[in-house]
């Protein structure tokens, strides 16, 4: 009988031994606890989110294939899918971020190309703690040099994405890694073993002692000891991965692979174990075989190594010496461990000896499934309770908010980051980093992939529900923006801890709204990742959904970017203004508060406007579209302005009617962040046809302004609120990051 | 036309060279793994960029031992062309085919953007079908660009008119000189130098890439002219 000591240790539960008692018919031993730990983790097993992600909507006519896999994969036409997911790496990044970050990286581009797909590019979404914050610099460098260590060398262009500052994350940095890639449809390849007496082969790096417990870490919350769980954390070697990456696709060309998979969380043990089950097989090897970086490694620490940069292959027999041949090529060695058998087992030996036989379905489809109990959180009634009119008068004042909006880091541009990353290898990239959604077009075809990441802890935190749906609606725009029409989406859903009742109630109504969302604009979810447990010491970080959304342009040629192209083109704002303030950046920098509810969304406007915006790029109607977001429609004029030649506007909105004195009625107008806005540059002999198609659409449209000239003027109500030069406004806002960092050398 | 697009495990812009060549200017293109060790008769030689072995230990210095660079070594004693781009510039420089060495960025960032180039010399294969003192718009993406060498190379290399791309402002004007801002040169190179070739003029190696910037989709087509002088000049030797 194991003691409680060594239950607590595995982040077991008295039930959930005993359960695996049950199952085995006797005690485990040593290495079979090791084994359920990691399977049944959080992490791994999805056990408190199991009930609720299952009520997502995960079909379509596009969808290739949904959640289950490695990854996902829709139809992008000309016989070719889109493969793709996104990941978290929360834990291992707060604990040493260039390393975190860096295997984050290298994990979701290993769950694409196991699924026989070339990555063409990565997006990042990240949370720090406020800039200013002791910490937070080192963390934030360490991250973004991390992803740029990775992707770099192994040459996957990093196309977009965005990094949040929120003193929530401080003790919980949020480091959400997607990536795409592109199979023939025909072509996709399964992690599923079969074939009774396949080999099993083992192909990548050695095994070592890093990262053992990682899934079972990432499954706690953090308190002051966390540092020493450092060696939890995994230690990447992108060139390795890059050898597998060729050699994987080479491999699966060559028609004699029969399934393969990578060697994550849990390592070895998630990988065998998940095979098998998925191909109703067994699956038995001798942990001897294992290629290991150091000595006398138990059978314990060989099966759950998190070690990087390794594969499990079953392959068809009387292949062996071709896939052999292959891996030879690369300079790596595939080495047989095993084969596939009858009787759905996992069965583990060292030198012969049995060390481990469990059934695999104990280990991933029995594994346990909790129904949390649930409960709205305390904070919330209080914290959506917003009273404009109790505010102080608003200081600064239009003009000098909106540089202030610009000057903050959630909202300025984050060159100081995306120049660090590749963005143009595999020479792809048609719509760079900082200018919407990341847009890459498919060679061989005349078609580009749109694809955008996007999430608003703060919404959540308000209302998390709303604050979901505003999420898939906010990914999905903007890759409407650019041109493209979406697709599906991936999720990535940080929480902190599901045991508390307030955190799962957040987390149930998260996922309901994401599933509204995505039912109502035609994007299933396809795969994605949970990460719970981001607390430390108690404090959870804002529940914060993230949203990938990939969207398909028949032509690349009629990509759309966010910044004005010509002076005396015709602005116009396609949605409409209603002023919300709750939970806005404006509200935060100004007064310094987190409150109110977030913006209303309607999603059948919504969906409207996204078709519409599709209609127009393909038709070549507008210029330039970028949709409102952060900081609200004076945010987006300034950012429309920018660019290498940089050209101004004059524009006129309303006032709105938000306050009874009157005296935010400007502010709400300029920095309100109602949904289901965007700003449009439209030559002038279009504008009555786009009018028109508006329109008939039902989408609500307005002539606003004009560009030119070199500076950003807006009238509120006739009156000239900001008048302001697009230089000293672009300064603002691209100097705000670096200006943390700035270390004058030479 | 046919070049070779040597292949490194860890190049990662080879099938960029090889769409920019084949797709794009319409000549051949075949993969040589570095391995092998002939060239298979081809006309020229791309050394492309990437990570050729990982570059833990110093970019470039494991690549020289590949098998096919003999073979590389061999076809530029016979006066062949061949052009290193990025990685492959690291390689050249390793190889000692081409004089110097890289250092780390100044910044000791990896730096991903669009930056200047000024032509100083079209006297070369590389350069023959551009305007003297043209600038190019050019993307580099490089941590260890910032080109070295001591005094006494550089005033050779300078004198024998070996270097080849400068880094500029938009307006051609190099950075350092009165009123022209350093930060048009982005990794710290000694004397703004982006590209030098041998004193045979026949090896090339610069750090901005031209493959990725050949079509007017990805933002910009100044990277043709250096593949069309290769062709023109195969062409003109023929």
């Amino acid at each position: 009988m194991m003691d409680s000591q060594v239950l607590e240790r595995h982040g077991l539960k008295r039930d959930e031994y005993d359960r695996i008692v049950t199952f085995l018919g006797r005690e485990p031993n040593l290495t079979e606890l090791g084994i359920f730990s990691v399977m049944w983790s959080e992490h791994c097993s999805y056990k408190s989110s199991r009930v609720h992600l299952r009520t997502l909507p995960t079909e379509g006519p596009q969808v290739l294939q949904g959640p289950g896999e490695n990854a996902g994969a829709v139809d992008i036409g000309d016989g070719l899918a889109a493969v793709f997911k996104i990941e978290s790496h929360n834990h291992p990044s707060f604990i040493e971020p260039y390393q975190g970050a860096a295997t984050g990286v290298g994990g979701i581009i290993r769950d694409i190309f196991t699924m026989g797909a070339r990555p063409i590019a990565l997006l990042n979404s990240l949370r720090f703690g406020s800039l200013a914050a002791p910490g937070t610099r080192r963390l934030l460098e360490g991250v973004v040099a991390g992803i740029a260590g990775y992707g770099n060398s192994i040459g996957i262009p990093t196309v977009g994405g965005e990094i949040v500052f929120e003193p929530c994350y401080a003790g919980n940095p949020l480091v959400n890694v997607f990536c795409l890639g592109i199979a023939p449809a025909a072509e996709i390849i399964k992690g599923v073993a079969s074939g009774v007496g396949n080999a099993v082969y083992y192909v990548g790096a050695k095994t070592g002692r890093d990262g053992i417990h990682g899934a079972t870490m990432a499954s706690a919350e953090f308190d002051e000891n966390s540092a020493e769980k450092r060696p939890a954390v995994q230690v990447g070697d992108p060139f390795m991965e890059k050898l597998l990456l060729e050699a994987c696709l080479e491999v699966m060309k060559s028609d004699a692979l029969v399934g393969i998979q990578d060697m994550g969380a849990a390592g070895l043990t998630c990988s065998t174990s998940e095979m098998g089950s998925r191909g109703g097989v067994g699956i038995e090897i001798d942990v001897s075989l294992v290629p290991q970086r150091e000595t006398g490694m138990t059978p314990y620490e060989i099966m759950l190594s998190e070690s990087q940069e390794r594969m499990l292959l079953v392959v068809k027999r009387g292949r062996e010496a071709d896939v052999e041949r292959i891996f030879d090529k690369w300079d790596l060695h595939a080495v047989r461990i095993g084969e596939v058998t009858a009787d759905g087992r996992l069965r583990v030996r060292d030198r012969g000896t049995p060390v481990a036989d469990i059934p695999n379905r104990a280990l991933t489809d029995e594994a346990p499934v909790y129904r949390r109990p649930m409960s709205e959180p305390e904070y919330l009634k209080d914290a959506q309770r917003l009273d404009l009119a109790a505010l102080p008068p608003p200081s600064p004042d239009g003009q000098a908010a909106l540089l202030g909006l610009l000057a903050s880091p959630t909202i300025a541009t984050k060159r100081w980051a995306y120049r660090q990353y590749d963005h143009m290898v595999r020479t792809n990239t048609i719509n760079l980093p900082g200018l919407g959604a990341g847009v890459v077009r498919v060679k061989g075809t005349d078609r580009a992939l749109a694809m955008a990441v996007d999430g608003n802890g703060r919404y959540c935190y308000l209302d998390p529900r709303r604050g979901a749906m505003l999420a898939v609606a906010e990914a999905a725009r903007n890759v409407a923006c650019s041109g493209g029409r979406p697709l599906a989406a991936t999720n990535c859903l940080n929480f902190g801890n599901p045991e508390r009742p307030a955190i799962m109630w957040q987390f149930a109504q998260a996922v309901e709204g994401i599933g509204e969302a995505c039912r109502a604009l035609g994007v299933p979810i396809t795969g994605g990742n949970v990460s719970l447990y981001n607390e430390t010491d108690g404090h959870a970080v804002y529940p914060t959904p993230v949203i990938g959304v990939v969207g398909l342009l028949e032509h690349a040629d009629r990509v759309v970017s966010g910044r004005f192209k010509a002076a005396g083109d015709v602005v116009l704002l396609l949605g409409e203004g209603r002023g919300e303030l709750g939970g806005s950046e404006y509200l935060k920098l100004v007064y310094d508060q987190v409150r109110g509810v977030p913006p209303a969304l309607d999603l059948d406007r919504e969906r409207a406007l996204q078709d519409l915006l599709v209609t127009l790029a393909d038709g070549r109607l507008v210029r330039s579209a970028d949709d409102c977001s952060d900081g609200g429609i004076a945010v987006t004029l300034a950012e429309c302005c920018f660019g290498a030649r940089g050209i101004g506007a004059d524009i006129s909105i309303d006032a709105a009617g938000v306050s009874n004195d009157g005296r935010l009625d400007a502010a709400a107008a300029l920095f309100g962040e109602s949904a289901s806005r965007v700003v449009v540059s439209v030559g002038a002999d279009n504008v009555s046809r786009v009018m028109d198609q508006a329109t008939a659409a039902g989408v609500p449209v307005r002539v606003i302004g004009q560009t030119g000239g070199t500076r950003l003027r807006i009238a509120i109500a006739g009156r000239v609120t900001i008048d302001v030069s697009i230089d000293d406004a672009e300064r603002a806002w691209a100097a705000a990051i670096g200006s943390y960092f700035e270390k004058k050398i030479a | 036309m046919t070049f070779a697009v040597v292949v490194f495990p860890g190049s990662n812009c080879d099938e960029d060279a090889h769409h920019a060549v084949t797709d794009v200017l319409g000549e051949r293109a075949e993969y040589v793994w570095h391995k092998e060790t002939d060239l298979k008769g081809a006309d020229a030689v791309i050394l492309p960029g990437g990570f050729a072995h990982g570059d833990y230990l110093r970019t470039g210095a494991m690549a020289r031992f590949s098998p096919i660079m003999r073979a590389v070594r061999a076809f530029a004693d016979a006066g062949g062309p061949v052009i290193g781009i990025c990685n492959g510039f690291q390689i050249l420089l390793e190889a000692g085919l081409l004089p110097g060495a890289m250092l780390r960025n100044r910044g000791l960032k990896y730096r991903c953007e669009h930056v200047y180039v000024r032509v100083e010399q079209t006297d070369t294969p590389f350069t023959c079908s551009a305007r003297p003192g043209q600038v190019l718009r050019i993307p580099i993406g490089h941590g260890d660009g910032n080109y070295f060498a001591p005094p006494a190379v550089l005033q050779k290399i300078e004198a024998n008119r070996q270097v080849i791309l400068r880094y500029t402002d938009p307006d051609g004007r190099v950075p350092g000189a009165p009123g022209v801002d350093d930060k048009w040169n982005p990794n710290g190179s000694v004397n703004a130098i982006a590209g030098i070739c041998s004193e045979r003029r026949n090896v090339f190696g610069m750090m901005p890439h031209p493959e990725r910037a050949c079509e007017a989709l990805l933002g910009g087509t100044d990277g043709r002219v250096i593949l069309e002088s290769l062709v023109a000049a195969f062409a003109g030797a023929r």
